[in-house]
């Protein structure tokens, strides 16, 4: 291994431009002669647009339009889509409903633009768009997926009779039945995985530019797929040719998913530009961003597993109600199906599963992924269902993990993934050892002599990811392909730019890709660049989330540095007059084999430029070569994650006493960046469980709608990790990469809760578990117990 | 419009804002200091926070005209030209950052904490210290390992400290 190369904890290329303050975000952009946007969004959760008055708003000061989602219908642009078809049971279409980027005719939930005032600056638009007078006919709401379908309940969408988008399903329904006639044992749980609001620290951003000198649009935007933004922008809303439309994602604050979508508000930013003819910007406030952009989880969920008198898991069965919000977001439908129930087997030799899942429209914000995006649901329904196994059963629950984790790979599972390689033992081992649970009851003794309750909670988690094959997602109905492409370009002096169709927000790529680089070509990292997030610079590509950077991302820089390499083999052929079969490379430096006779790479590169040893006609001068790569099966990272809590009982604070993490993410390319990631995963995992959750009243208001009322992790609410991994190399791909992005925000609501409910003896726990929600537990659970 | 006069950075500013204009927004769009960012609008999250006349606050809840004669040290103000403040070069050596974007305020803070309460910070005052820094990508275990870490080297008086303060 080099100092820069694979497995090398490299210290990050990025990082002096942002601990400099010199990072280039999107709200750090200004455009000469720049507008200002204020989108006026409904109060109400449901409400008829009866009319809009905005002739006092228009007259004051510094303001330029006021446009409405009327505006936009007359200009034809085209509503927002939602990418992956899903077909319900009885083979029908999902009911999608049209989404408008401005409400017309009624407002679906609250923060649904009704209209925006463009103006010279921030504050006159702002100040204008308090004189809009928009009448509303304010129409009964439906917020809770629970109630969606009732027959009373009001209808939103025209297309979605019940508020029903699917009814979707997979696996056996008649063997996981007769699996579960013949059950010794069957453990029933009901729960509410909790909504979440993303929160990356920087908010959305939007700035729409015209120009009128060659009838192009250009967007500079927070997104996490700058050419995906590109092409929906393009053939489906329509705003201009997808050449006429450039994209610009600048250094990107953290998506955690939520900037992977197409939103309202940047196809409103070019439209608006060349209405107004001038450069317009939005930047989200903190508040807005609660109410528009889109959420996560939200299921409803009743879940069964069914057991053998030797404690094998013989099948599950799961019934889930999944909130999609008022419209359905650009991947919304897939998050709930082909992203969840297709983890339904996790770690385990499970022979029979059958999930159905609903998804419902309700008078609340777009809900689409969020990190881990369906897999974190499918860990908690697996990992909380086997613990709770394992204490029916007093079989303790590492002891029931094993009896049933699978040990032979390939494995098929009953819902359709096809797990390539893993050692969920080894993993669950070192995990026992470095959280040291062989002196846990020495620990509990401790706590209960401080009057306090401890805990100890498991979680054998698993993720499908490097997403995706193409045909493989084609085929169960994404719009997309989902390979990953790349361009190395070899300058004449030697240094390298790679262009990639992935987009760093965080995730280091700027290093990692570069270290990919430095190792094969055996050049200086600092002679390496990366270029991402520019639809004019980059060719298409495919945009990062689902752990799919180093799988897929770095598989195809992997195959272009090999096309460079054949190619630069053959400029040395030349150079050093022997056939291109003799030639090696190696650390640098091409070599005769079986000689002394050798060309720096530097050498190489301006001979492929000057062209003055070969003839060009048989073999063209220069050097520069571009893949795509797609996958032939998903990567499949798993591991154990343990958290161990100590409970106050008198107030139910919860404190999170160790986090043991090891996780099996094949070859890693740069541990330093991979253990970051990790960090962040269990972070927003315990988030979940302990303190964030969404709220709707029953009117549909958002009562969650700040950083004062939506608990978001602090420091102190965590303890530093203890991270530690195993490997099995991933077969699938060139460079035996997993991922790692998702992992521990899949893994840690169900460790946290798991923990929790050992330490109180109750299983009766809704996340987040916060403090009031432990204490009630307690009390209920004393009570329960002092009635028998 | 009112006029204020300032020193950022070590530099006179003299400017004229609207009374409701916030210090943030004078240092980001009149003076173009795009280091300090906004990343809510209820004075939680911390990314904006900067040094007024020595001490860490937060300038999204500071009007620019409460700023008139003060000075001011943003994030662009802390390194000594290419040599950075041993605070960031902690966060840099121990991965303290993935996206960027709470950055700034998590050093400027860092650095007021060390003044504030000296170079040995253990474990739980840093954790409690950040209680309004919000980070979303790190989980904050490097911030925490970097703060420390800048703490300490800030004790042993680099070059760099010394120009900063």
């Amino acid at each position: 291994m080099s100092a820069t190369g694979i497995g090398a904890a490299v210290r990050r290329k990025e990082d002096f431009r942002f601990i400099t303050g010199k990072g280039q975000y999107t709200d750090d952009i200004d455009r000469p002669g720049q507008s200002h946007i204020h989108f006026l969004r409904s109060p109400h959760a449901h409400a008829k647009i009866k009319a809009i008055d905005a002739k006092a708003a228009a007259a004051m000061q510094g303001v330029l339009a006021v446009l409405a989602g009327a505006d936009l219908a007359a200009d034809k642009i085209g509503g927002l889509i939602c990418g992956w078809m899903i077909h319900s049971k009885d083979g029908s279409p999902m009911k999608m409903a049209p989404h408008p980027a401005i409400a017309h005719d009624k407002a679906c939930f609250v923060g649904d633009p009704v209209a925006v005032v463009i103006a010279e600056t921030l504050e006159a638009a702002r100040d204008a768009a308090e004189k809009v007078q928009v009448d509303y006919e304010v129409l009964p709401a439906v917020a809770d997926p629970a109630t969606a379908q009732a027959k009373d309940a009001i209808q939103i969408h025209e297309v979605a009779p019940r508020n029903t988008i699917y009814q979707w399903h997979l696996g056996d329904a008649k063997a996981v039945d007769q699996a579960f006639k013949s059950a010794a044992h069957v453990t029933s749980l009901e729960f509410v995985n909790n909504r979440l609001v993303p929160n990356a620290m920087e908010p959305r951003a939007a700035i729409g530019d015209y120009d009128t000198g060659t009838s192009s649009f250009t967007l500079w935007n927070t997104t996490q797929n700058p050419h995906v933004a590109r092409l929906v922008i393009s053939a489906f809303i329509g705003m201009a040719p997808e050449h006429k439309l450039r994209v610009i994602a600048p250094d990107v604050g953290g998506g955690f998913g939520s900037k992977i979508f197409i939103y309202p508000e940047e196809v409103v930013c070019l439209w608006a530009a060349k209405k107004v003819g001038r450069p317009v910007k939005w930047v989200s406030e903190r508040s807005e961003a609660f109410l528009a952009d889109a959420h996560g989880r939200d299921h409803v969920t009743h879940a069964e597993m069914a057991l053998d008198a030797g404690g094998k898991i013989a099948a599950i069965r799961v019934k889930t109600i999944a909130n999609i919000g008022a419209y359905m977001s650009t991947f919304s439908s897939s998050v709930p199906t082909y992203l969840y129930a297709t983890l339904l087997s996790g770690q385990y030799d499970i022979p029979h599963i059958y999930c159905e899942v609903d998804a419902v429209y309700t008078n609340t914000a777009p809900v689409d992924a969020y990190r881990g995006a369906g897999r974190p649901e499918a860990t908690f329904v697996v990992e909380r269902l086997i613990e709770v196994s394992a204490r029916e059963l007093a079989i303790a629950p590492a002891e029931l993990r094993r009896k049933n984790f699978i040990d032979k790979f390939p494995h098929q599972t009953p819902v359709i993934m096809n797990y390539d390689a893993g050692g969920y033992d080894a993993s669950l081992e070192k995990a026992l050892e470095l959280a040291d649970v062989k002196n846990f009851a020495k620990r509990k003794r401790e706590s209960e002599r401080h009057g306090k309750l401890r805990g100890l909670g498991f979680s054998a988690y698993i993720e499908a990811c490097g997403i995706a094959p193409s045909q493989a997602v084609g085929s169960l109905g994404c719009g997309v392909g989902l390979w990953e492409s790349a361009e190395v370009r070899v300058n004449p002096t030697g240094s390298v730019e790679v262009l990639t169709g992935c987009h760093s927000h965080g995730q280091g790529h700027e290093t990692t890709f570069a270290q990919l680089v430095s190792e094969r070509l055996g050049i200086p990292i600092e002679n390496v660049s990366v270029v991402h997030g520019d639809t004019d610079k980059v060719q298409f590509g495919m945009g990062t989330y689902g752990s799919r950077s180093g799988a897929v991302g770095m598989s195809a820089i992997s195959k272009a540095l090999d096309k460079v390499e054949a190619k630069a083999k053959k400029v040395a052929s030349h150079l050093l007059e022997a056939a291109d079969a003799d030639i090696v490379f190696k650390d640098g430096r091409f070599t005769v084999a079986g000689t002394d006779k050798s060309a720096a790479w530097g050498d190489v590169t301006l001979n492929a430029y000057i062209a003055h040893k070969f003839v060009g006609a048989e073999l063209e001068p220069g050097l520069k070569e571009g893949a795509f790569y797609d996958p032939t099966n998903f990567t499949f990272p798993a591991g154990c994650h343990i958290c161990e809590v100590e409970i106050d009982p008198d107030t139910g604070l919860t404190r999170i006493a160790s986090w043991v993490a090891v996780d099996d993410f094949g070859v890693i390319v740069n541990p330093m960046i991979v253990e970051g990631q990790v960090h962040g995963g269990i972070a927003q995992g315990v988030g979940q469980a302990l303190l964030e959750g969404a709220v709707y009243d029953g009117d549909g208001q958002l009562v969650t709608g700040s950083l004062m009322d939506y608990t978001m992790p602090r420091a102190d609410n965590l303890p530093s990790f203890i991270v530690g991994t195993t490997v099995t190399k991933c077969p699938s791909n060139p460079l035996g990469i997993k991922g790692c992005g998702e992992a521990g925000a899949i893994a840690a609501p169900a460790a946290v809760v798991n923990a929790i409910t050992d330490a109180i003896g109750s299983e009766d726990i809704a996340m987040p578990a916060t403090s009031q929600v432990v204490w009630a537990a307690i009390r209920k659970a004393n009570a329960a117990r002092a009635a028998k | 419009m009112p006029a204020v006069s300032l020193t950022v950075n070590g530099k006179a500013v003299n400017a004229t804002v609207e009374p409701r204009t916030l210090l943030v927004q004078l240092l980001r769009e009149t003076l173009r200091l795009t280091g300090t960012h906004v990343g809510c609008d209820t004075s939680q999250c911390g990314c904006c926070v900067v040094h007024v006349d020595g001490k860490a606050i937060k300038s999204c809840t500071m009007l620019a005209m409460q700023a008139d004669g003060t000075t001011v040290l943003t994030i662009e103000g802390l390194a000594d030209g290419e040599q950075l403040h041993p605070m960031q070069e902690a966060f840099r050596e121990n991965h303290g950052l993935q996206c960027g974007f709470c950055t700034p305020g998590m050093i400027m803070t860092a650095v007021d904490m060390v003044n504030r309460l000296g170079h040995t910070l253990e474990e739980h005052t840093i954790r409690e210290e950040l209680e309004g820094n919000i980070c979303r990508c790190t989980g904050y275990h490097n911030i925490v390992k970097s703060i420390a870490a800048g703490a300490r080297s800030m004790g042993s008086g680099g070059p760099a400290q010394q120009a900063a303060e």
